[in-house]
Parts: structure tokens; sequence; C-alpha cells
């Protein structure tokens, strides 16, 4: 950027890039959809309504290309000294100002559409929760790149406007940690998946005016099910019974094609590297992403497995931090994937870059007071037993009154393996915590990240003197469960005492 | 690099860990409330004890509904509801009052709370994000408040401590916002 071109900036701002405009338009095309399929059957109604289709069609795609196009033309940014700011609004103008210190993250998001033009989508986050703190969609490639070293830059406190130097600084390095595409087939195995049933089912529930029956007449079910179990009928036992592995097969066969299809678009060419401004990770294979979480906003980490892959030395390494990941949707974890399958060797190394230690092996793990789970069980087994009895008195239904035993044992086994998976340690300054039944989490937290401690008992549990203590760590939770009261306070006294000493107004500059 | 070597040499797997014996302690009846809490302002037990039974009228007037409407048997319906609203409503603020207390330390706030589920919290003050005093409908005529303050964790994001005289939670705001500095988070 030259020096008139600066001037210029400064008074009118920058514009979003005009091929973005279209970009945005076809990628929205989608979202026109259900609007038009009202506007088409209304239309449909009338004699003539379907000599103006196709001009309703046009009318409507019309209408939303120059509702883009206004917006557009609307639409400024402005980089000043302090902050980033957003000007945007066709009636409502709206000013937005996000200062540079309050901006937690920026990511870079580029979809496949974006990608062919070099186009890119800037997000700048703050950690505000709501996750449309600011949005520039779309930019060049390159100018997203400059915004977000102007960012860094700005909050190591070197402003600096030389796009040439802030490219020097993320030359490349050799990758802390990558996946190569076995890696990532081998994850694709582990994330073996059913939701494909989900989406065919809420797919049925969006067009079951196609269907050609109603989905939710149980006669017409039964009818299809008959008619099935006729021809059924007609073939022998060994038939049906191949049918039915044939089927489970099949079934296995798509869960594991699933995972491995879902895996493949997310986490193609994983790359980690630690950059001087934090980790920085790249991956996906239509929709590429590029992040980079500074190392002091590393909440907490965690590491996670699952029996199989806990056999074969397999891992997950997490980061817990204010920063919604991207890619991730509301509501699911947000935790941000630093190592989606990693063997130990490769997490440490990751860790001890991100200042985390691994739990030494000197320090002495404590297991929680198995009266905890005990007292869980007790009322799980109360519930069920009676439950057990109205089936049997009331329906007079023995058969599947034995049925809630089996749930009874499942209850018994998750009881079990949590009390034999859960620990806890601390040492001088971090909390390490394990917990799960069938997939173990390892968390580890600094002491001097937790935000409170609070000491927590329910009137059971007080009776037999046991309390759990609830962290607060911002962008998760950490809690330590069924301790006996005494050792609660005195965790809950230690932490405190270790991050209320620590006086702020010296590292609020990092 | 010598520390990176310790680190790596240190590396133990999830199921290679030391594992401490139980520690058995005696089950003590109840949380130690210690000495050194604050009582919250009496008036909040009448605050609270309005405040349920608008809630519990709602549950009254139903079952005035249904014995109305005679459904079942006379007073089979309303002499439960009302019963155990007048305990909700009469005996249950005076139990939750004598479990709150407070205590404001020269670096932390601490809240005890609970009638059937005790917790006890501590929040640093370095790490109070902001802090809110709030005044209900209710609260007003009696000059109480609440006071609020909010940490960037996901859990306890909100600390609330109701039942402060207003001028009281005022110079607990600004005492705590003394000691804010911003946290690097």
């Amino acid at each position: 950027m030259n020096a008139s071109a600066e001037i210029q900036q400064a008074a009118t701002g920058i514009k979003l890039s005009a091929i973005g405009l279209f970009v945005g338009f076809i990628t929205g095309l989608p979202r026109l959809f259900f609007p038009l399929l009202a506007v088409l059957f209304g239309a449909g109604r009338s004699d003539k309504g379907v000599f103006f289709m196709p001009f309703i069609i046009a009318g409507v795609i019309g209408l939303s290309l120059i509702f883009r196009w206004i917006a557009w033309t609307r639409f400024r940014y402005f980089i000043e000294d302090e902050d980033i700011r957003i000007e945007s609004g066709l009636i409502s103008r709206n000013a937005r100002s996000i200062p540079y210190d309050r901006i937690q993250d920026v990511s870079i998001e580029q979809k496949p559409l974006a990608r062919m033009f070099r186009l890119a989508e800037v997000k700048f986050e703050t950690g505000s929760g709501t996750g449309d703190e600011g949005t520039l969609s779309y930019v060049a490639v390159e100018e997203a790149e400059r915004l977000r070293e102007l960012v860094r830059a700005h909050k190591a406190g070197t402003a600096e406007h030389n796009a040439l130097q802030v490219t020097a600084d993320m030359a490349e390095t050799p990758p802390i940690y990558t996946m190569d595409t076995r890696r990532v087939l081998t994850l694709g195995f582990y994330s073996f998946s059913l939701i494909i049933f989900a989406v065919l089912g809420g797919a049925a529930q969006q067009f079951d005016f196609l269907m050609p029956f109603d989905i939710y007449d149980v006669g017409a079910w039964l009818g299809v099910a008959k008619n099935n179990g006729d021809v059924l009928n007609g073939i022998g036992w060994s038939a049906r019974i191949l049918a039915g592995l044939s089927a489970l097969l099949a079934l296995i066969a798509l869960g594991f094609a699933t995972g491995i299809i879902r895996t493949f678009l997310r986490e193609n060419g994983f790359r980690l590297d630690v950059t001087p401004k934090g980790f920085r990770r790249r991956r996906g294979l239509l929709t590429l992403t590029d992040t980079v979480m500074p190392v002091h906003r590393v909440q907490a980490a965690t590491i996670q497995t699952g029996p199989i892959r806990k056999l074969r030395g397999w891992y997950a390494l997490k980061f817990v931090s204010l920063a919604a990941d991207s890619g991730t949707k509301q509501g699911e974890d947000s935790d941000h994937a630093a190592a989606p399958l990693a063997t130990m060797e490769e997490i440490a190394r990751i860790l001890s870059a991100a200042k985390i230690d691994r739990a030494s092996s000197e320090l002495v793990f404590a297991r929680g007071q198995s009266a905890w789970w005990i007292i869980q069980f007790v009322l799980v087994t109360i519930i069920i037993l009676s439950a057990m009895l109205v089936l049997i008195l009331a329906a007079n239904a023995g058969w599947k009154a034995a049925l809630l035993l089996l749930l009874l044992a499942f209850a018994a086994t998750a009881f079990y393996f949590q009390w034999r998976n859960n620990r806890y340690a601390l040492d001088t300054d971090q909390i390490f915590v394990r917990s799960g039944w069938w997939q173990e989490r390892l968390t580890i937290a600094p002491q001097i990240k937790i935000q409170s401690a609070e000491v927590q008992q329910g009137p059971l549990a007080r009776r037999r003197g046991l309390a759990s203590l609830q962290l607060g760590i911002a962008g998760g939770t950490l809690e330590i469960i069924a301790l006996p009261v005494a050792m609660a306070r005195q965790i809950q006294t230690q932490i405190i005492a270790v991050v209320a000493k620590v006086d702020y107004s010296q590292i609020s500059g990092k | 690099m010598t520390a990176q070597t310790n680190r790596l040499a240190n590396i133990t797997p999830l199921a290679h860990i030391t594992i401490m014996s139980e520690i058995i302690i005696d089950p003590a009846p109840t949380m130690a409330l210690n000495d050194d809490l604050t009582p919250l302002d009496p008036r909040h037990i009448t605050v609270t004890r309005i405040s349920s039974a608008i809630f519990m009228a709602i549950f009254v007037i139903g079952a005035g509904v249904l014995e109305v409407a005679q459904i079942i048997s006379r007073g089979a319906f309303i002499i439960p509801v009302a019963l155990l609203a007048l305990y909700y409503a009469w005996v249950v603020p005076a139990r939750k009052y004598a479990r709150w207390g407070y205590a404001v330390g020269a670096d932390r706030l601490r809240v005890v709370r609970g009638y059937l589920f005790y917790s006890d919290t501590i929040v640093p003050f370095g790490r109070i994000q902001h802090i809110d005093v709030e005044q209900g409908p209710l609260q007003r005529p009696y000059g109480l408040a609440t006071l609020q303050v909010h940490t960037a964790g996901n859990h306890n994001s909100t600390v609330s401590l109701p039942g402060l005289a207003h001028a009281d939670a005022l110079a607990m705001r600004e005492a705590i916002r003394a000691h804010i500095r911003q946290a690097a988070l």
C-alpha cells in the first residue's frame, strides 16, 4: 500500500472485495430456496401462475442481488490507531469499534468458492460469546493476512504497518505437529459415526411433502411393513439371517465412511506451527481454516483418548480458551483442537511449547471417594426398582421389567469405570483432573488461570462428608468431584492463595 | 534445552500414574460455617417471603380452581398445596437466610449459601471483570440491593450476593473496584 492510498483509506475507509459480492451472492443462493418455494407454491394455485413463474424466480434472485449490492456499497472498514471500525447498514447505520486490545483472535476462513477467487472471510473474535463481533466477507487473501498481522502487531505493542516486514515474520518454520493422509485416515476410522441417519431424518422432516405417503401415518408404515413382511415370509430363515447380517454390515460400512469423509473434510493437511505470535493451525480440505492462538491465552489443556485409541497409543490434545474455535457450531464443545490424533511424545512437545507441564512421574494422584458413586448408584437403583415394580404390578409386563435390569447393570458398569478413572492431583502451580468412564480425559490447568473456586455439597453427599470443587476457567469448566469436604476446602484455599497474590497490573501488558 | 529433554523423560501415559489410597475422613455433618462470615440484612427474610408467597400464590390459585371445579373430593388438593405454600413462603426463607453469609477479604470475596445444596464460592478481586449493583422492585421499599460480580470463567461467571443494604452494596462495589486491575486472559 503506497502513501496516497493510505491517506485515502483513512478518510473513506476500505470496501470489501467486489468479486466477494458475487461469491456471497452465489453461496447465499441456497438460503433463497425456501422463500422461493413459498412464492412459487402461492403462484401455482392460480391458473396464470405457471406463466409468471420464471419472472418470479428472476425477480426474487434479482432483488437479493440488489440488496447485497446496496449493502456492499454501504459497507466500509477503517483501520485506526486504536481500533478497527466497521460501518454498515442500509437504513439504520451501524458503526462498530473493535479495540485491538479486545480482539482475542483473528480467524481467516476460505470456503471453496471464495478460494477459487483468492478471497477469504476475516473474523475478529472478541470472546464476548455472541460470535458475530466483526466479520469481513470477503476480502483478498493478502488483505486478510495483512489485517491479521496488523492486529497481532498492535497487540504486541509495536504498531507496524509495513506488510513486507510482517510477512517475513510469518516465514515458514518446521511445524511442531502435522497429520499426513495416513494419520487422517486413522482418525477417520476412530470417528465412526451414524450421524448420517440424524441428517437423513432431519431432511425427511423438511421434505416430507415430497414423500409418497405421510411418514407419521402409522397405518401406512404398517402397510409397507406388511408388504415387505409377506416377501420376507416367502424366503427361508437362513436367507433372513443373511439379509439381516448384510444390512448390519452395510450400516457399519456407512458409519465408517461418514467418519472418514467428515474427518478428511475437516482435518486434511492439519498443520500446527509455533510462531512468535502463538500456535498457528491450518487444516481443511474444501474449507481451509487458518487460526492463531497466542500462548498466553491458553487457559488449560485437555488430553483425551478412547479405549481402542489408548491401546494403540493415540491421544487428542485440546486447548481451552475464551476464543471459540472456528468451524465449531453453537453449543458444540468450543475447545481449540491442537492435535486430533497424536502420540504422547508429540503431545508433550506441544504442551511444553504451550508452557504447560505434563504430570511428572513423581506427582501423586489421589482417587475420588467411592461413596460418591455408591450414592448415585443407590439412587439409580431405587428409581429403576420402583419402575420395575410399577411394570410388574400395574402393567403385568414381567419381561419388560427384566430388561430394566440390563439398564441397572449398565449403570453399575458406568459408575464403576467413572470411579476407577477418576483422579486428581495438584503440584505447586498446576491442577490435574482425570475423568470419564468410556473416553478418558486428563485436564491440566495452571492454577494461576483459575477465575473462581466453589465448594459444593448436595444433601446426600453432605451426609457422607463429601463435596465437589468447581473451578471457573475462561472458556471451560473444571470440576474435582468426590472429595472429602476438608480436602475440597484445602484445595480451594491453596488455589485462591496462588491466584490472589498475583499483581495483575504487572502482567496485563502481555 | 535440558528443560525440554527433562519434560520428555517425564512423560507418563494416563494409565501409569501413582495412586494414593483413599483418604479416610470422618463424615462431617455439615460444611463448617466459619465465624468470620457476615450475615445478610435481616430484612432480606421479608423480601424473600414476599417473593416466595407471590410464586406460591400461583399454585394455590390453581388448586383453588380445581377445588371449585370439584374434580376430586373436597379439600384433598387445596389443603396440602396450601400447607406446602405456607412452609415454602414462611419457613424456608428464614432457613435459607441462616445459611447465607459473605466475607470481603483484602483480596477476595467469599459467598456461602444453600439450604439443601451448600456452596462456598471464593472469587479473587483480581479475577472480577465487572460489578453490578441491582435493586429489584421488591428490594427497593426495603432499601436492599443485590451485588453481582462477573468473572471470565464459564462456571460461576456471575456470583450474586442478595440482601445487602443498598449503601453497603455500593460501598462494597467501590471497595472491590479499587482492587480490579486488568488481567491478561
